[in-house]
């Protein structure tokens, strides 16, 4: 039987260390909504996703107080939307129509974000795809809770760099036309390599081909404990450090599994995927580097940074796989700059640079994620920065991103305010050699060889 | 069975034990084990009860108890036992 000091360890670890569930997503298939007339299209779409979801949010936060455990988000992953809207969309502004369709039909439910505005070009983009990448920025711009991903390469079919460079531009075009609100909208859009079809985590989330009609997955959190309980053990040596963040990882897998199962039942949606994930957010506490800095590194970024980041991904997963019984998703620690206050705090010091966090992403999920940027950042610079990411992804067989926001008016030293889980961020320098001879050159990069692994 | 984990801290004070286990008696919820600690005057206790008898929902409950809480000075929570079964049992 439970005793007391098991129930207030993990009453502790909700009200004292941040533990909560981040996201419950519902995966959702649009692939039967498409048509070839836009209107019947978007009311399928409308239709099918406030039917499916419409107890989300409410079951969500039911299972929220019948165990006393914060579920922050509730969200939805839908189809890549450039396979739905194909036969019905002969201009970007059309799909733009079907960006307003799923802004309605979110809010509708109460979701906080929805994402799938997405294409998957990694190794050539159709006439479709193509049409709803140069709809991204007008999309982002006039909805709030559409979020776009584009997945440029993969290890199996190499990196589209056509895609890459158009990206390049599509970045810049988004934060021109959100200027207004310090260019938010490139905080809403991600360019992937190697995506996976089941990540609950905006802004990459999308239902993918592979996947169900409709399904639950969960993304679970808890930056705060694994830090509390790394501070009671300062001078551990690398076994106990190691066996301490594989326990605490498990105990809060554990809670996502619960929560996932519940979902699941509550809903009458398959269970899909729990993301082993460490997800900061601004609060203070919730922060990876700040597990990085009772590991022993004086900042994020400085030397032995990546060696133990790397060993938190790892004995995370390692924990977690156990606690749950399908994993998928990202899973890894995530390192957002302007979502972690100790992220934020390196780079004011000084400690942590694009090329440091490149480095970091080597050896976690998911990639250079909400890194602030100069707004004359050129688009082929953006380019040769997701270029060098997507490699990453393709050599190493994983997932790797790049969500960077070119600042419009801003430049280095100032700092820019997204709001909320998005916190805020000093704009970081940017290397400013050229590389648009790189960048320009037409087709892709050939898919690595996956043998001869010396 | 619908096992309920209810948890009560803060300063210690004569009668909250009493309190609650008066308003449990009057929801017909079945007290299955008790255990209390006191640690620098604060009062931790824990008790596992089964919900399955009483009439009422979860979330009235954790309202109601809460109010009783409040009027004693003390934070009574109520949570699904599956939660902490599920982190500390594999």
């Amino acid at each position: 039987m439970i005793n007391l000091s098991e129930v207030l360890e993990t009453n502790k670890m909700i009200e004292k260390e941040n533990l909560d569930v981040r996201t419950i997503t519902m995966g959702i298939n649009l692939l039967d909504c498409a048509s070839n007339d836009l209107p019947t299209t978007c009311q399928r779409i409308y239709d099918k996703i406030t039917t499916l979801a419409r107890n989300l949010v409410k079951e969500g936060e039911t299972i929220s107080h019948d165990f006393g455990i914060p579920v922050v988000n509730k969200r939805i992953s839908i189809t890549p939307i450039s396979l739905v809207g194909g036969s019905c969309c002969a201009k970007p502004d059309d799909y733009v129509e079907i960006a307003h369709t799923l802004d309605r039909a979110a809010k509708a439910v109460g979701v906080n974000f929805l994402g799938g505005y997405s294409a998957i070009v990694s190794k050539g983009m159709t006439h479709s795809d193509e049409l709803l990448i140069r709809s991204i920025p007008r999309a982002l711009a006039e909805t709030d809770v559409v979020c776009s991903s584009v997945n440029v390469g993969s290890t199996k079919t190499g990196i589209n760099m056509d895609a890459v460079r158009l990206m390049g531009e599509v970045i810049l075009q988004t934060a021109e036309a959100t200027k207004e609100r310090d260019s938010l909208g490139c905080a809403k859009l991600v360019v992937l390599c190697n995506a996976p079809d089941d990540n609950p985590f905006m802004a990459g989330a999308f239902h993918g081909v592979s996947e169900a009609d409709a399904i639950i997955n969960v993304g679970v959190s808890g930056p705060g404990v694994v830090k509390y309980v790394l501070e009671q053990i300062p001078n551990a040596d690398f076994e106990e450090l190691c066996e301490t963040i594989k326990k605490t990882a498990f105990k809060i897998t554990r809670v996502g599994q619960l929560v996932a199962q519940e979902a699941s039942r509550r809903l009458g949606v398959p269970f899909g995927i729990i993301d082993l994930s460490l997800a900061p957010t601004p609060a203070i506490g919730d922060s990876v580097a700040d597990i990085l800095h009772c590991i022993g590194v004086e900042h994020a970024g400085a030397p032995g940074t990546t060696a133990a980041l790397a060993l938190l991904n790892d004995q995370v997963k390692k924990g977690g796989v156990m606690a749950s019984s399908y994993v998928g998703g990202l899973s890894g620690a995530f390192i957002p700059v302007s979502e972690d206050q100790g992220m934020i705090k390196a780079v004011e010091a000084g400690a942590l640079t694009i090329e440091k966090l490149e480095a970091m992403t080597c050896v976690c999920s998911v990639g250079l994620d909400m890194i602030a940027v100069p707004g004359d950042t050129k688009a082929t610079t953006l380019s040769g920065i997701i270029a060098d990411e997507a490699a990453i992804g393709m050599v190493n067989q994983k997932t790797t991103a790049v969500r960077i926001i070119p600042v419009i008016g801003k430049g280095v030293g100032e700092t820019v305010e997204f709001g909320g889980l998005l916190g805020y961020a000093p704009i970081m320098p940017v290397n400013h050699f050229d590389c648009s001879r790189f960048v320009n050159r037409k087709g892709r990069i050939p898919a690595p060889i996956h043998s001869f692994k010396n | 069975m619908d096992r309920v984990i209810i948890t009560v801290v803060g300063k210690d004070a004569v009668g909250i034990i009493a309190k609650i286990c008066t308003y449990l008696a009057d929801n017909d919820v079945n007290i299955l084990d008790i255990s209390q600690t006191i640690v620098q005057e604060f009062f931790n206790m824990m008790m596992i009860v089964d919900m399955s008898k009483c009439p009422k929902t979860i979330s009235q409950i954790q309202e109601e108890l809460s109010e009783v809480g409040t009027q004693s000075g003390v934070q009574v929570k109520c949570q699904l036992e599956d939660i902490f079964d599920k982190m500390h049992r594999i």
